[in-house]
């Protein structure tokens, strides 16, 4: 059986739960996973124990400190051993295999959704498309979250290994977000608005749900195009971000394509617009067909009483 | 005075409809344009000659097509124009891709090279990582604002907010679309592009380990449940905790 190499995803400081998934996708691939854990502290490696795995290693050095590309992949590529390197696709995570495949003479295949053998499946367009692509010998692959069951937890074997990398960039300042809301890339659930929601001062109506329920708010590019109070960074679609969350809510957004292809691939989509032949309704799993001023205060009410 | 390469690459317009014919897309009918991220990396080139002046060339990788992106990026106003193209290559994998671009960022001796985010056909952001990689640079993905002046300082996404990161020796640069707006070409520009020449250069690409076997149109998904009046939020919101297991 050929080896594998997870690149442990983490989040404040511990193991994020794309982990565990990637832990099937080795396994689907029929490798024998190592899982590699970049860190300061080698104790957030005892909670990156899976089935299947029976060796996790601990890279731990100063550079890990802050994500800076160049040492990152030199410290991984130095104490990883050889293998298919598979890494979560989130933009950091992505960079990062890019530059360890690159380090290691080898392709990278990211965002893939499906794994059949070697075969490999990603969204290519923003997912107005799919592409399959064969692999022979070893790649880097980094894989979308919310699509691998997870593995099962278990005792970790950690082993820790010291190492250090040139760090090539130097932070100056770190600024935190003015919220505490998540941004959308990061976020499980996501509520959107478009500019069906009138004026940017509706947002408000959104941001009290993502407070209820623990979601980013997020806009389509009609929205950010209108109103400059509404900044880039909120927007999901081809020429904005590309998501996935568990939960993808969008309010007063007819589903432009461009807009479909940053979010088509949430597991479920709740679409509330008052326009009942609005395309973004094909994609929805669940419909309103109202004016957000109808529905949201509902929607606000019953996730207040369940989250009580 | 820094030598600044930008890359940029033809893809569809992301407005395009992308048909899928025979296990391949068929974009015979599409419009073709710069990937939009790389227009930020081109202002973001040109906003660094004009603080600290040098040179700015436009490098893709493609066929004879391509010249179209690179006159109009001429246009906007880059010096020179380059495509890296074998007429052997076909389907390059990332590491082809990576190799023979940054052998051609090497021959023409730049020291920093600016590039989208990522492509609207893709969408993998692999090639500027890789390149720097390739190169043995420093590399920053995502900035949302660049400064210069002693050095180039980029914002950039971290956990929980942003970071102002400086950048010093040679570097790639990945730009996403921050509070950046993009120049237009204008008349000048646009006369400049049509007489511009584009100098074809070759490389050499290993051979890909990675091969297309079809491209499909996406899964269609079974119909949802479709609700009249605001009044259904109650039982949408119930649907999402009992059946669906989100909230």
């Amino acid at each position: 059986m050929s080896e594998s190499v997870i690149i442990a995803e983490t989040n404040k400081g511990s193991i994020a739960s794309v982990t565990a998934e990637m832990v099937s996708a080795a396994i689907a691939l029929g490798t024998t996973p190592t899982v590699v854990v970049p860190c300061t502290d080698a104790s957030i490696a005892d909670s990156a124990g899976f089935e299947g795995v029976s060796k996790t290693i601990a890279v731990k050095g100063d550079c890990f400190t802050n994500y800076d590309a160049s040492s990152w992949a030199a410290a991984i590529d130095a104490a990883a051993p050889a293998g298919i390197i598979i890494a979560a696709a989130s933009p950091q995570s992505k960079d990062l295999a890019a530059r360890i495949a690159a380090r290691r003479g080898i392709s990278v295949v990211q965002d893939v959704v499906a794994i059949d053998g070697m075969n490999l499946t990603s969204p290519i367009y923003s997912g107005k498309a799919m592409q399959t692509v064969a692999i022979s010998g070893n790649v880097a692959i980094s894989v979308r979250a919310n699509i691998f069951q997870p593995a099962g937890a278990t005792a970790a074997n950690v082993s820790v290994v010291d190492q250090s990398g040139d760090v090539a960039t130097a932070v100056q300042e770190i600024i935190a977000r003015a919220s505490t809301r998540l941004d959308v890339s990061e976020a499980n659930i996501i509520i959107s608005g478009g500019r069906g929601m009138g004026s940017p001062d509706n947002f408000s109506h959104l941001e009290k749900i993502a407070d209820t329920i623990g979601a980013a708010v997020g806009a389509s590019r009609a929205a950010v195009d209108t109103w400059d109070e509404i900044p880039h960074s909120m927007q999901v679609g081809q020429t904005g971000k590309t998501v996935n969350p568990n939960l993808y809510i969008a309010v007063g957004i007819s589903g432009a394509i461009q807009h479909l292809a940053g979010m088509r691939s949430s597991k479920y989509i709740v679409a509330v617009n008052k326009d009942a032949d609005a395309p973004i309704f094909a994609h929805a799993d669940y419909g309103i067909v109202a004016t957000w001023e109808e529905a949201l205060p509902v929607l606000e009410s019953a996730f207040s009483s369940m989250m009580a | 005075m820094p030598n600044i390469v930008v890359l940029v690459k033809r893809v569809p317009d992301t407005n395009a409809r992308i048909v899928v014919n025979g296990n391949r897309v068929d974009l015979s009918a599409v419009k073709w344009v710069i990937s939009p991220y790389d227009e930020f990396a081109i202002e973001t080139a040109l906003q660094h000659k004009e603080a600290e002046g040098g040179t700015v060339t436009a490098l893709t990788l493609g066929p004879a097509e391509a010249d179209k992106i690179l006159k109009d990026a001429k246009a906007i106003g880059v010096d020179e124009i380059v495509r890296v193209w074998d007429d052997s290559w076909s389907d390059l994998d990332s590491n082809g891709i990576q190799s023979a671009l940054s052998q051609a960022i090497s021959n023409l001796g730049a020291e920093v090279v600016y590039c989208g985010k990522t492509a609207a056909d893709t969408g993998a952001g692999s090639t500027g990582p890789g390149i720097a990689e390739k190169l043995g640079w420093a590399s920053v993905s995502n900035i949302t604002n660049a400064s210069f002046g002693g050095g180039i300082t980029v914002t950039t996404p971290v956990e929980g907010g942003s970071a102002n990161v400086s950048v010093s020796g040679n570097a790639v640069i990945s730009c996403d679309k921050g509070n950046m707006k993009v120049r237009k070409p204008n008349v000048k520009g646009i006369m400049m592009a049509k007489r511009a020449q584009v100098s074809v250069v070759s490389a050499d690409a290993p051979t890909p380990s990675v091969t297309i076997v079809s491209q499909t149109p996406p899964p269609a998904k079974p119909a949802g449940k479709k609700f009249e009046g605001g009044s259904s939020a109650q039982e949408v919101a119930r649907l999402l905790r009992d059946e669906a297991n989100v909230i």
